[in-house]
């Protein structure tokens, strides 16, 4: 064959290429980016309203505190859409958790030693058939998790038709306790949501079925034919899920001390836009747990800066997220084009 | 030589699909340490015989041996397990991972459930030094190109086995078109790898529809037709053209029919004019002329902008500099449908991704551009529609003659002849085809071959792309060179261009 594809000169070998271009095709860039932004918005705030002890460390740690459930559902979801997949029900599920810790624990007198383990095992039971459904019927996760989005929501509804507060002494207790940590103190549920970031770290870097996540978001049919087992990765990053929406529903429940009905209704998106801000792609295979803090915490502190303006409506925190999440989207979208070229 | 044991041994092997028996009986063997190549046209049962010996399907009757065991395997798995490993045409391997991750993943090395990432990447550089090629491991993977990747995916395969000891698990080794996307210097370092592998006693099967490669690597073939057994050959036993009549199962006059052809026909007046036309990082600004009835050939080497500057004539992309004239008239190429207005059709070299619809019927492909042409209030009239789809079906003879047929379970060929039907349909002025015959058998290659002259002789201009300077130079009336994103030359075609000119315009970069 004379084939015109003779090259006379050194073939380039791919990798080399100029710094801008590596910078732009760096997977870690989505995060650094959060970061900066997180890092600016505090900046700001610091100017703004230094006045008003926005400087103070308990501010920062105060992120923590009232996003710590937020944190452990998107950490969830970052499994889910690492993987390629979505999860809608993850706010029904925390709303069913705190009715059905709040009924055992009020209605039916169970200690919490026992509540905690009942309600992390439904969830993620949960999340085990949604991803049994997945993956065996082969359907698309969008509709599977829209119809247990719908299904949590109904049993809240089974189990009562309005909220039962906790008044429960074990419960109380949890919920007050403050870790101090010198400069300023932790709640019991920040702690937990850190340590679950640190778990779920420890899972998607150094364990094979962390590395098949990524394996089946970057291509699944690859991943089958390299003879990944497919089914059993995607059933179990939806039982993650589960699990981590159960447990985000108990830390909402400890930080609400009631269980509703209503509670948490949508919080699935802003799982999902914290896990988005925090740069991972939703076609799957490129993300880092750590972007999906950084995401938790500049969706809080959204929340903080416009609390500390005083005369905003709340309503702002929305239309700050998707302006955000539009923003984010479109750095995903040119980064991706740029890496295909 | 006294012949070794065969590592594989297949006896007889028969696998049927319902209504069609796609092995009839086929025996192969493999013997340590060759080479080998399955040769055969588009549907010969080449791809069934390799599913059936790595267990994607299983058998319908016949026996499969490994060292002499009776071996039958029911999943790509079991087959990697007991040293059969495949490396498809598409490179089936995560990108967004690191090249190390990719040769390890299902097996990192791992300490009470924790994964040594240091010592992966250690093993990975020492199994990829060790087969001589230069890769950084920690790289991701999407930063190599497509020929990298495959060279990892080969790395992967053959480091599958013990993992002490790459290489020692891996008997065979199938290779099912690796060279089809690859440029030159790529193959040669496919090659190298492969001889090496070889050298270390593992079998390989190689499929490719290139000969001059199977001629250059391989030791000894076995050609199928219709899926039946022709025959196995040492390659140096059998020439090209004896090797050729045995896959078609006749003799050659249609191909050199087709060399007496070339340039017969007369070119008419001027039909495209490009002046100045470019695109920053795409092809630097060129002038170009398409005559009626004229085929322009492009030759370069694969990333030279041959690919670009057909985009451009069609409006895939818009220039940022320069104009066409086409028949006369001034066309602003911002958009295909202004291409297609002006009378211009392009068929893409990714016949699958950028072309056909393959869940869409024969039919429906085929009338797809048409009706985007008449707008979608305007549907085509079912007499005429069905007219149309029959006499085009007729003409490039596409099989199976069904126009229900789903487009996706035609052949390559057959799936070209849809794309070329669907533009032809619309009686287009000035026809491009980028890479028509890629990846198809070398019967429905002169088939569509001998269409591009019939169709110049009718008054058609042709834009031909092709990777094979023989094609170029069979088809056209003027080559037009190109290096490095520039339309560096236009030769007249003649008896004194041969490759070796073209080869010497593409080294130089010299203008005329």
């Amino acid at each position: 064959m004379t084939a015109t594809d003779r090259k006379p000169e050194v073939v380039e070998n791919g990798a080399a290429s100029s710094r801008a271009t590596r910078l732009l095709g760096d997977r870690r860039l989505p995060v650094l980016v959060t970061a900066a932004l997180f890092l600016a918005m505090y900046g700001g705030g610091l100017r703004r309203y230094a006045n008003y002890g926005f400087g103070e460390p308990q501010v920062f740690l105060n992120l923590f505190i009232d996003n710590g459930y937020l944190l452990v559902a998107a950490i969830g979801a970052t499994f889910v859409i690492m993987s390629g997949g979505i999860d809608l029900s993850v706010g029904s599920m925390i709303g069913f958790t705190t009715m059905f810790t709040a009924w055992l624990v009020e209605r039916q007198g169970l200690p919490l030693v026992l509540v905690v383990p009942l309600a992390l095992g439904v969830g993620a039971f949960g999340g085990f058939l949604m991803g049994y459904v997945i993956h065996n019927f082969e359907i698309q996760p969008f509709i599977v998790t829209l119809a247990g989005l719908f299904l949590f929501r109904g049993l809240c509804l089974v189990i009562s038709k309005e909220s039962i507060s906790i008044g429960d002494a074990s419960v109380g207790t949890l919920a007050q306790t403050r870790v101090p940590l010198g400069v300023g103190e932790l709640s019991i549920g920040a702690l937990v949501a850190l340590a679950v970031l640190g778990a779920a770290y420890y899972v998607l870097h150094y364990t094979r079925f962390g590395r098949r996540v990524y394996a089946v978001g970057g291509n699944e049919q690859s991943a089958l034919l390299m003879g990944l087992p497919m089914g059993g990765t995607k059933i179990a990053v939806y039982t993650v899920s589960g699990f981590c929406s159960a447990l985000a529903g108990l830390l909402f429940m400890l930080y609400i001390q009631s269980g509703d009905p209503l509670h948490a209704i949508g919080m699935e998106l802003d799982a999902i836009a914290a896990v988005v801000i925090g740069g991972t792609l939703l076609t799957g295979g490129s993300g880092y747990v750590l972007g999906t803090l950084f995401g938790v915490l500049v969706l809080g502190l959204i929340k903080s800066l416009i609390t500390f303006e005083g005369t905003l409506s709340s309503w702002w925190t929305k239309i700050a997220t998707g302006v955000l999440l539009c923003a984010f989207i479109l750095i995903q979208r040119t980064m991706t084009a740029r890496r295909k070229t | 030589m006294a012949e070794p044991r065969p590592v594989l041994e297949m006896t007889g092997v028969v696998k049927e699909f319902p209504g069609v028996r796609a092995l009839a009986g086929v025996d192969f063997r493999l013997f340590p340490g060759e080479i080998h190549a399955l040769i055969g046209e588009n549907g010969a049962g080449k791809s069934t015989l390799i599913k059936v010996l790595t267990g994607v399907y299983p058998l319908d009757g016949g026996t499969v041996a490994l060292d002499g065991e009776p071996a039958e395997f029911t999943s790509p798995l079991q087959a990697q397990q007991a040293g059969i490993s495949t490396v498809y045409q598409e490179v089936n391997l995560c990108p967004n991972l690191s090249v190390a991750e990719n040769i390890f993943i299902g097996r990192e090395p791992t300490r009470a459930g924790r994964i040594q990432w240091k010592r992966m990447r250690k093993e990975a550089a020492e199994l990829v030094d060790r087969l001589g090629l230069d890769i950084d491991v920690a790289a991701p993977l999407s930063s190599y190109p497509l020929a990298v990747q495959q060279l990892v995916a080969i790395v992967r395969s053959v480091g599958t086995g013990d993992r002490d000891a790459p290489g020692s698990g891996t008997k065979v080794l199938v290779l099912d078109e690796p060279t089809s996307s690859l440029d030159r210097d790529e193959v040669l370092e496919l090659f190298r790898l492969m001889r090496q592998l070889s050298r270390d006693g593992v079998a390989i099967l190689f499929v490719s529809h290139f000969l001059d490669q199977i001629y250059e690597i391989c030791d000894r073939m076995t050609v199928l037709r219709n899926g039946a057994l022709v025959g196995e050959h040492l390659v140096r036993d059998l020439d090209q053209v004896g090797l050729i009549e045995l896959m078609i199962g006749k003799a050659l006059d249609q191909l050199e029919e087709l060399h007496e052809h070339q340039l017969h026909s007369g070119v008419g007046e001027l039909l495209v004019k490009a002046e100045g036309l470019g695109r920053t990082g795409k092809i630097a600004p060129f002038d170009l002329d398409i005559k009626k009835g004229e085929v322009l050939g492009l030759a370069g080497l694969l990333g030279s902008g041959r690919t670009e500057l057909a985009r451009l004539l069609f409006g895939a992309d818009q220039p940022d500099s320069g104009t066409v004239t086409i028949g006369g008239k001034q066309v602003s190429m911002s958009a295909p449908n202004d291409a297609i207005g002006a009378g211009v059709a392009f068929c893409s070299e990714n016949r699958k991704t950028e072309g056909l619809v393959p869940d869409l019927t024969v039919r429906e492909n085929i009338i797809l551009a048409l009706q985007a042409a008449r707008g979608w209030t305007r549907p085509l009239p079912v007499a005429q529609r069905d007219e149309l789809v029959a006499k085009y079906i007729k003409a490039l003879d596409i099989r199976p003659a069904n126009p229900e047929a789903r487009v996706g379970q035609l052949s390559g060929g057959n799936q070209q002849k849809v794309l070329l039907a669907r533009w032809l349909i619309t009686q287009p002025q000035l026809l491009i085809l980028d890479e028509p015959t890629r990846g198809i058998d070398i019967g429905a290659k002169t088939e569509i071959q001998k269409l591009v002259v019939s169709l110049s002789e009718d008054g058609m201009s042709v834009l031909y792309i092709a990777a094979e300077l023989e094609e170029v130079l069979r088809l056209s009336h003027t080559i037009g060179v190109l290096r490095d994103r520039k339309l560096v030359a236009r030769l007249a075609n003649g008896p004194e261009i041969t490759a070796g000119t073209i080869l010497e315009t593409i080294a130089s970069g010299a203008h005329q």
